[in-house]
């Protein structure tokens, strides 16, 4: 199978690849996917107080796609306030990108890494207001799945 | 400088050795005779070319040439095997034992035979080797077992079944024994007197020869084996297959044998010294590496490996210059990781990761030098990239996360 030129592109050169501290109120955690089923997207947002994506990063374990998907999320969401990233749908990942049928679950799961990330900064956010501590145990998998 | 890109996937396919391609091309122009024209000299050209061919398979696995039925391909040849006794024995028996790591055309013509209700079929495990248990195929043998079928190497691993050992437990009980070969034949030596199999299945391209053509030795005699064709027409060999030869094919079907045979000791050591320091090197480089197969009862070219924390596919897409094969889900067409790799029992992530190496004929030091430098540098430009890889390093057990996929 033939990869598209933009997918080559993230692939080589991947856009903020890394890890923010877990534990920074100020960061959003993401970890979708599962080892078994072969790809698993961490995405890391680090939001305002008011609500904007100000940086990212990630990490992929998965094939090209899963990579390049998750790379150009990260620039992507950056700049944008959290309502509007919560609106972003799978199918801009796939047009950008021009991903085949058979690699649109990896869009899939940008879009959820970035639903799941923002959902982990709302809930620590809201654990942090309330005076409670924030962090408690495995990141990413605290918050509520955002597929079920 | 090694030559890109570099070809190491000689389990998929193998180039024409051109010692092979100089006795083939005379069969397209000039001695361009359909063998089965028995009344000129054009005809008897071509049978005489088969008649070649046939001897020189023959000779290699230790089969007389009147045992080889010339075939489109291993996958015909293992179809017409399984269902071809099936059908034959009906009023003997319908039960079948196979094994699950298995080439798909076995298990897919065992299927078939299943959804038809023409016979229940085994499929016996196999070790965390990939081997299969001499002791579980005799347990699994009943009244009804009219075959066993079981390869001799995996196309995947490697591995290399005990097929003396069941060749003898089938001679013991009275049951036809059918060995896909494919990946044995040429490379180790392979002899159905000596290993008691009944039908054989090998293919031209994995040993150096065309694509299109492959063979089924049929016993003739201890046991007599009798096949319904699968293919009917004209009655071509001895009414087991029909269709023209494809003389060219088969000619340059049994140049290939005829060299494997003379080489076989040479080759099988160059290869596995090969595959050895390619092993070596990649576990020397890095950490992690898994060995998926048997470590010693192996064919000599095979490597595969899991470097675990990254994606089989996306190893591949970093080594583009390399042709390796993977069994991650992504590069196969039914989107399922490698059956053969899950089978082993390992982790199901793996498979995932699993990366098989196939060392040929035409492959050097330098390109294994090459790959080896290729493949540890992007397995570690990989990891830095995959969230597995962090988190094994701050010490969480991927197995304890409650993945949500």
């Amino acid at each position: 199978m033939a990869y598209s030129n933009k997918v080559l592109d993230h692939y080589n050169n991947p856009r903020n690849v890394g890890s923010f501290a877990k534990d920074d109120p100020g960061v959003g955690t993401g970890v979708v996917g599962a080892p078994e089923c072969g790809d698993v997207m961490k995405l890391q947002l680090r939001i305002s107080d008011n609500g904007v994506i100000e940086d990212a990063r990630f990490k992929t374990f998965g094939c090209g796609s899963a990579i390049a998907s998750s790379s150009y999320v990260t620039e992507l969401v950056k700049g944008k306030h959290i309502d509007e990233a919560m609106t972003i749908k799978n199918t801009v990942i796939v047009k950008e990108l021009n991903l085949p049928p058979v690699k649109i679950h990896c869009s899939v799961l940008a879009e959820d890494a970035i639903k799941a990330a923002i959902t982990d900064w709302r809930t620590r956010k809201g654990a942090a207001t309330a005076g409670e501590a924030s962090g408690n145990g495995e990141e990413g998998n605290s918050d509520k799945s955002a597929r079920g | 400088m090694v030559k890109l890109p570099i070809y190491m996937d000689n389990h998929a396919t193998t180039p024409v050795d051109p010692r092979v391609l100089d006795a083939m091309l005379p069969y397209f122009t000039q001695k361009f005779g359909n063998a089965a024209s028995r009344n000129h000299s054009f005809g008897w050209e071509g049978e005489e070319a088969v008649d070649k061919a046939r001897n020189q398979l023959a000779a290699l696995i230790n089969a007389k040439s009147k045992e080889i039925i010339f075939t489109s391909g291993a996958t015909e040849s293992d179809n017409e095997a399984i269902k071809g006794v099936v059908e034959f024995y009906k009023d003997k028996g319908n039960h079948v034992i196979t094994c699950v790591t298995e080439h798909k055309a076995v298990l897919d013509s065992c299927r078939a035979l299943e959804r038809a209700g023409k016979a229940s079929v085994t499929y016996l495990p196999v070790d965390k080797y990939g081997m299969v248990d001499p002791d579980a195929v005799r347990k699994a043998i009943t009244d009804k077992t009219v075959l066993i079928s079981i390869m001799y190497a995996n196309n995947e691993v490697g591995t290399i079944h005990p097929i003396r050992e069941i060749g003898r437990i089938a001679k013991e009980r009275g049951v036809i024994f059918h060995c896909d070969a494919v990946q044995a034949v040429g490379k180790i030596p392979v002899d159905v007197e000596r290993d008691g199999i009944d039908l054989l299945a090998m293919s031209g391209h994995k040993i150096y020869g065309p694509k299109g053509v492959g063979a089924l030795y049929v016993r003739a005699k201890g046991p007599r084996v009798r096949l319904t064709p699968i293919i009917d027409g004209g009655g071509h060999e001895r009414g087991m297959r029909s269709g023209t030869l494809n003389v060219p094919g088969i000619v340059g079907f049994g140049a290939a044998c005829e060299l494997s045979g003379q080489e076989m000791q040479s080759e099988a050591e160059r290869m596995r010294s090969l595959r050895d320091k390619l092993q070596a090197g990649l576990f020397e480089r890095l950490d992690e590496v898994y060995l998926n197969g048997h470590p010693t009862e192996r064919l000599p070219g095979n490597l595969n490996v899991s470097f675990a924390y990254v994606e089989g596919e996306s190893l591949l897409m970093g080594i583009s210059d390399v042709a390796v094969s993977s069994g991650s889900a992504c590069t196969s067409a039914t989107l399922e990781p490698s059956y053969v790799i899950r089978a082993l029992g390992t982790n199901e992530e793996l498979a995932h990761s699993s990366i098989r190496f196939g060392v040929g004929r035409f492959n050097t030091e330098e390109e294994v030098d090459f790959v080896t430098e290729r493949v540890s540098r992007e397995v570690k430009r990989l990891r830095e990239m995959s969230p597995l890889y962090e988190m094994a390093r701050e010490g969480i057990d991927l197995k304890s996360v409650n993945w949500r996929a």
